[in-house]
């Protein structure tokens, strides 16, 4: 057993703030990523689990508590933390696939020219893009938007990806190829991934290891281990392991549970006083330029 | 009549204890399509149709023509020349090359007057996306010189920078910062979220992270601002050479127009109203449609 973890969350509570009031997201989260691990941050919306993903990736700073990536305190967005978003509007529609591939390589002066031609050239063919290299991205399905934003991201080769529910806007179908194209992908290149969802058998599917995040504010519930595929999917072990994390999910004492119109309305309360309830999928945070 | 309703509501009753029947799986398999072609091509008048010069050509031959019906019906050569009167005097002038010369001394001041509002445009709407006191300072300048008619500020100018280029330019800056800065500081706030973290998330800062992310993420806004600015920019140079004369010591197109208005050339006085249009209609269909042909289009942000 390798000793230092590759990422730690120590103690890490954020705040965001409405012209009203302060409200907290995240409430002293503390877990351990290692090298190669698939770790997923699961739970219902309201938990934090893309604040805090935010905040490792650097965009929104912790109010207290400390997020360390080999040992460095992380204090803003960087090319060795690179993020995969839900959004299909991630890639700049003005690059072709090849280009928006090759993109962060050149701004983040990583790489010369050459070889992140070669690399775009490696990892699209590894999502199976090749043919649409010269494609520009509103001619994709969001299929494809979301592995070109994958081929993306791995060409950089970061030392943690992290993807904030990537596939959440995906099909079903479409979903369940990209869960197994992602498997794939890492058992190829072993990369460190850091994964939000609010789907417990995505959960179970994608990671090895499982937080699991209650909400308003977000803290960590459990942290379980997964050794599922999609070939264990509907089985009796699958099945039992969805319903303890459905238990710590749901079946918090004096909690009210997630999803109802009740934690939507407490939520609103919590922003904004009389019920405001944020259209999903819009921070309720404004990043500055 | 009743009986229907009658059915209806004994069925509405005993729905709860009906149970669909229970069904045979079918498979099909299915042949290949043969003499069924999925996609067919237009026929040639529609094909035709489509493009866009045909069809603009079309309205200016109409408008053409009813000029010149409403020409001779009035038939009065010193309030309105026909149509054809007017481009006898605009190939008239163009081969003389007295219009050439006026549209090129024009241009030339245009030119320079819009290449630095776009820049001071640029500068003040990066500084606003940077900082707070630069929206700040964004909003309130828009918001006190947007209204302002450019023309209003020439006797000023005329003032400060004498008879000549510089007051010209002054004035062209002042039309075309403001609506410029307005739709390019909009396109930049209209930038997805997303798109902008990306930037980020390779380390982009500063005016790389605007030119190689808000920029062209902004860009239909910022076009749709270069066009307004193109066209505020002739409207107050043509205004303002008609109002102060030879402004510019040398005359141009709104001098042309003014002289001749005032010899009572009316044809000529057309002729260089239509040199304005032509030459609004050749930036418009050259320039500005084959910039976004090239970009916007090509990229999918407008159709």
């Amino acid at each position: 057993m390798d000793t230092q973890a590759l990422l730690q969350v120590d103690g890490v509570s954020i705040d965001y703030r409405t012209p009203q009031r302060v409200v907290r997201a995240t409430h002293r989260v503390s877990f351990d990523v290692h090298a190669a691990d698939r770790f997923v941050l699961l739970g219902a919306s309201g938990c934090g689990k893309s604040t805090l993903l935010k905040s490792i990736a650097g965009f929104i700073p912790p109010t207290e508590g400390q997020i360390r990536l080999d040992g460095r305190s992380v204090t803003r967005p960087g090319p060795d933390r690179v993020v995969v978003f839900q959004e299909f509007d991630q890639l700049p529609p003005w690059k072709t696939v090849r280009e928006n591939v090759a993109f962060p390589l050149l701004a983040s002066r990583s790489v010369g020219r050459r070889e992140a031609a070669e690399r775009a050239a490696l990892y699209l063919d590894k999502v199976g893009l090749s043919k649409f290299a010269d494609v520009h991205p509103h001619q994709l399905s969001g299929g494809m938007k979301q592995r070109v934003a994958i081929a993306r991201a791995l060409a950089m080769q970061p030392q943690v990806l992290l993807m904030d529910e990537p596939f959440a806007a995906l099909d079903a179908l479409t979903r369940r190829r990209m869960q197994e194209e992602l498997l794939a992908l890492w058992d190829e290149f072993r990369f460190t991934l850091i994964f939000v969802t609010h789907s417990i058998e995505e959960a179970l599917v994608v990671g090895n290891r499982i937080a699991i995040l209650s909400p308003h504010p977000g803290r960590l519930r459990a942290e379980l281990n997964s050794q599922f595929g999609l070939h264990s999917l509907g089985g009796v072990e699958f099945q039992a392991t969805a319903q303890r994390i459905h238990r710590l999910l749901f079946d918090e004492p004096g909690a009210v549970a997630p999803g109802s119109v009740e934690a939507d309305l407490r939520a609103g309360e919590r922003l904004a006083g009389p019920a405001v309830i944020r259209p999903s999928g819009s921070p309720p945070f404004q990043i500055a330029v | 009549m009743t009986a229907p309703i009658v059915s209806t509501l004994a069925q509405a009753f005993d729905a709860a204890a009906r149970v669909p029947p229970v069904r045979p799986e079918v498979e099909h398999v299915l042949p290949p399509l043969v003499g069924v072609a999925p996609v067919q091509p237009l026929p040639l008048g529609a094909r035709v149709w489509q493009q866009t010069w045909l069809r603009r050509l079309v309205i200016l031959a109409v408008l053409a023509v009813l000029w010149e019906l409403v020409a001779r019906w009035q038939d009065n050569d010193l309030l309105l020349p026909t149509f054809l009167q007017t481009a006898r005097a605009l190939v008239e002038g163009l081969a003389s090359g007295e219009l050439i010369d006026k549209t090129a001394i024009s241009l030339s001041v245009l030119l320079k007057g819009y290449a630095a509002g776009i820049l001071g445009a640029f500068v003040l709407t990066t500084l606003a996306v940077s900082t707070q006191l630069g929206r700040d300072l964004l909003s309130t300048l828009t918001a006190m010189f947007n209204p302002l008619p450019a023309i209003a500020l020439l006797p000023l100018a005329l003032l400060w920078f004498g008879l000549g280029q510089g007051s010209l330019v002054f004035v062209l800056v002042h039309s075309v910062l403001w609506p410029l800065a307005l739709a390019t500081y909009a396109g930049f706030q209209s930038v997805p979220e997303p798109l902008r973290m990306a930037g980020r998330n390779y380390g982009l800062t500063g005016i790389r992270y605007v030119l190689q992310i808000l920029v062209p993420a902004a860009l239909p806004a910022i076009l749709s601002g270069l066009k307004i600015g193109w066209a505020f920019a002739w409207r107050t140079l043509i205004a303002a050479e008609l109002v102060f004369g030879a402004s510019s010591g040398k005359g141009g197109l709104g001098w042309y127009i003014f002289q001749n208005r005032n010899e009572l050339y009316t044809d000529k006085v057309f002729a260089g109203l239509v040199m304005v249009i032509l030459i609004g209609l050749l930036v418009e269909g050259l320039g500005f449609r084959t910039l976004e042909r090239l970009t916007v289009q090509r990229w999918g942000q407008q159709r």
